[in-house]
């Protein structure tokens, strides 16, 4: 059992690197050293210009994307790995599969399963992957449905639904699963203005639900009023960490102001 | 009885009057071309309707349209498993695989089938002996060729590769044409490789895979004709063996085709139901609600679209 060196700390990003090739037999260089420890219940949006690196962060803590060095423990356990005798072994699909579970994942593109209706989307990975029987599941698939607004699209295919809603299945259907922390890439990022306020809306629900959750966007209204944390990347690092006040009113580096300047002159949109 | 019907009749919109006169003008003058070919043709004593007749349902014939169905049905299974399996290796990660693939499939969809055909006819000239067995030890089967490749081997083995290396880029195709961020949603939810596969990427390639090899069991149910000249009794040369005797080629050959098109027509058929399956919830807004109205589980919110449909109707 690997240690926890603190019971609060429920994501942990220790000097992580992660680079991927180029075309020239080079590596560019996406995650340079990073750290970040997140606590049980807290929510930290994530800015940072395009390119920055800021999905990659996201995919490397439920290994979508594997490290170059570094480690990323969540709830104490490495991912991916285990410890053997000292020495780290890789963990086989079906265990990292496992700890996957307790991350839920909200993707830009929705990528709701489009050959499935909606509360077949949602109760897939709980009877498939946890063995949960059908009708136990569509119990807690339709109140995942009623939280998120959406009762009567339970039979609906995902292309008849607004990308609002989409995104908002979305969210349930990664609730379905039970995880301990939501990981937010860019929710509202594809959706057109007018829908990204009910998006938005059942995020702050959840984070007022006590959820531990890492939200990568452009909202800065949200981060401002929702957010424990602040982050901001740049350039494969994190450049500003502290409370939505301590970021925004009174960054340290001259290019959080720079980039939260051009930001709010766009109206949120980077 | 006219009194009864009369009323059902009256409001059904069937038949739909073209305003225009330029329209009824032009739908008579391609009625009365229709009416012209059709005379000629049903007219035309060459054609000999009675012969066509007197074989159309004949044993010979019909025995011939068994072997055709027989020998598509059984290439193309064999041909989309073979295909599937090319199509693995193709997207697999070790090169040799990928390269074997792409070698296999250049040779089979440049060589052209009749050639095929010919050529594992021929087999038996180019190996006389097959043998089954460790290469370097004494082989624990031996075959003789000329025994082994007889016409519906040649033409099985034939018409199986060329139709796996077409289904191959098909299957390959589908798969790659699923989304990646797909995958990468349900790993997220915590599922196993191979659930994925099953269960997330197979039923969408499925949609896109599916149309285009309804096509080709048409292309093969056509190109099975080719076998004639390996003197396989197929629907074609049953009607051959036939006109060779009582030399009514033309009437024999309209006998192959009525039947031809028949039989493609089912198929044509057949393939739009299985399309219409495979396309549930993709933008046919109407289709999709009617489906899932069929089912218990059915929401009421639902109805109103229903209703809007069958009134429609
Ligand atoms: N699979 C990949 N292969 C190569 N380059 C990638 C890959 N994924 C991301 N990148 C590159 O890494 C950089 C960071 O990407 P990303 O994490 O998506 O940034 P952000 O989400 O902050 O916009 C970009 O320059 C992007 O082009
Ligand atoms: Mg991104």
């Amino acid at each position: 059992m690997p240690e926890v060196n603190n019971p609060e700390t429920v994501i942990e990003l220790k000097r992580i690197t992660k680079s991927f090739p180029t075309k020239n037999f080079e590596r560019l260089v996406v995650l340079d050293d990073m750290s970040l420890n997140i606590k049980r219940g807290e929510v930290v949006c994530v800015i940072g210009p395009s390119g920055s690196g800021k999905s990659t962060m996201l995919r490397c803590i439920n290994r979508l994307e594997t490290l170059d060095s570094g480690e990323i423990r969540v709830l104490g356990e490495y991912v991916g790995y285990k410890e053997v005798n000292g020495s780290m072994e890789l963990l086989s699909e079906k265990a990292t599969a496992q700890q996957r579970q307790r991350l839920g994942m909200v993707f830009q593109q929705f990528n709701l399963f489009p050959h499935l209706t909606v509360l077949q989307n949602i109760i897939e990975a709980p009877t498939v992957v946890n063995g949960v029987h059908r009708k136990e599941a569509t119990k807690v698939a339709l109140e995942l449905l009623a939280k998120v607004g959406l009762t009567s699209k339970a039979d609906a295919y995902p292309g008849e639904l607004s990308g609002g809603q989409q995104q908002r299945v979305a969210i349930a259907r990664a609730l379905a699963m039970n995880p301990e922390v939501m990981l937010f890439d860019e929710p509202t990022s594809a959706l057109d203005p007018e829908l990204v306020g009910e998006v938005l809306r059942v995020m702050t629900d959840l984070a007022k639900a006590g959820m531990t959750m890492i939200v990568v966007t452009h909202e800065m209204q949200f981060a401002r009023e929702v957010a424990d944390r602040v982050v901001i990347m740049d350039k494969a690092k994190i450049i500003e960490d502290g409370t939505p006040e301590e970021v925004f009113e009174n960054p340290r580096s001259p290019r959080t102001r720079e980039f939260l300047a051009r930001v709010s002159g766009t109206n949120g949109k980077a | 009885m006219p009194s009864n019907l009369a009323p059902d009749i009256a409001p059904a919109p069937a038949v739909v009057i073209p305003r225009n006169i330029k329209q009824i003008v032009l739908s008579a003058f391609v009625i009365l071309v229709a009416l012209a070919i059709l005379v000629s043709i049903f007219g035309n004593e060459r054609f000999g309707w009675r012969v066509i007749g007197a074989y159309l349902f004949s044993t010979i014939i019909l025995s011939g349209i068994a072997n055709t169905l027989l020998l598509t049905l059984i290439c193309m299974i064999a041909g989309t498993l073979l295909g599937a399996v090319i199509a693995l290796m193709k997207l697999s990660a070790s090169p040799p695989l990928q390269w074997i693939a792409t070698v296999y499939t250049w040779i089979f969809r440049g060589v052209p089938l009749l050639v095929l055909l010919l050529f594992f006819f021929n087999l038996a000239a180019l190996f006389p002996q097959l043998e089954l067995g460790m290469p370097g030890s004494p082989p624990l089967i031996t075959l003789n060729a000329n025994e082994i490749i007889s016409p519906f081997t040649a033409a099985f083995l034939a018409l199986s590769l060329h139709e796996s290396a077409y289904m191959a880029e098909i299957i390959r195709s589908g798969i790659v044409a699923v989304a990646k961020g797909q995958s990468e949603a349900a790993h997220a939810l915590g599922m196993k490789p191979l659930k994925v596969t099953q269960r997330i990427i197979f039923p969408q390639a499925m949609r896109l895979i599916v149309p285009p090899t309804a096509n080709q069991v048409i292309t093969m149910l056509k190109s099975t004709s080719l076998v004639s000249v390996l003197a396989l009794s197929d629907l074609l040369y049953s009607a051959q063996i036939v006109y060779s005797q009582n030399y009514q080629v033309i009437p024999l050959l309209a006998v192959a085709t009525i039947w031809y098109l028949v039989l493609v027509s089912i198929l044509t058929w057949i393939q739009s139901r299985v399309e219409r399956v495979f396309n549930r919830g993709y933008g046919e807004k109407r289709r999709s609600h009617k489906k899932v109205s069929q089912r218990p589980s059915n929401e009421s919110k639902n109805q109103p679209a229903i209703n809007e449909e069958e009134a429609n109707a």
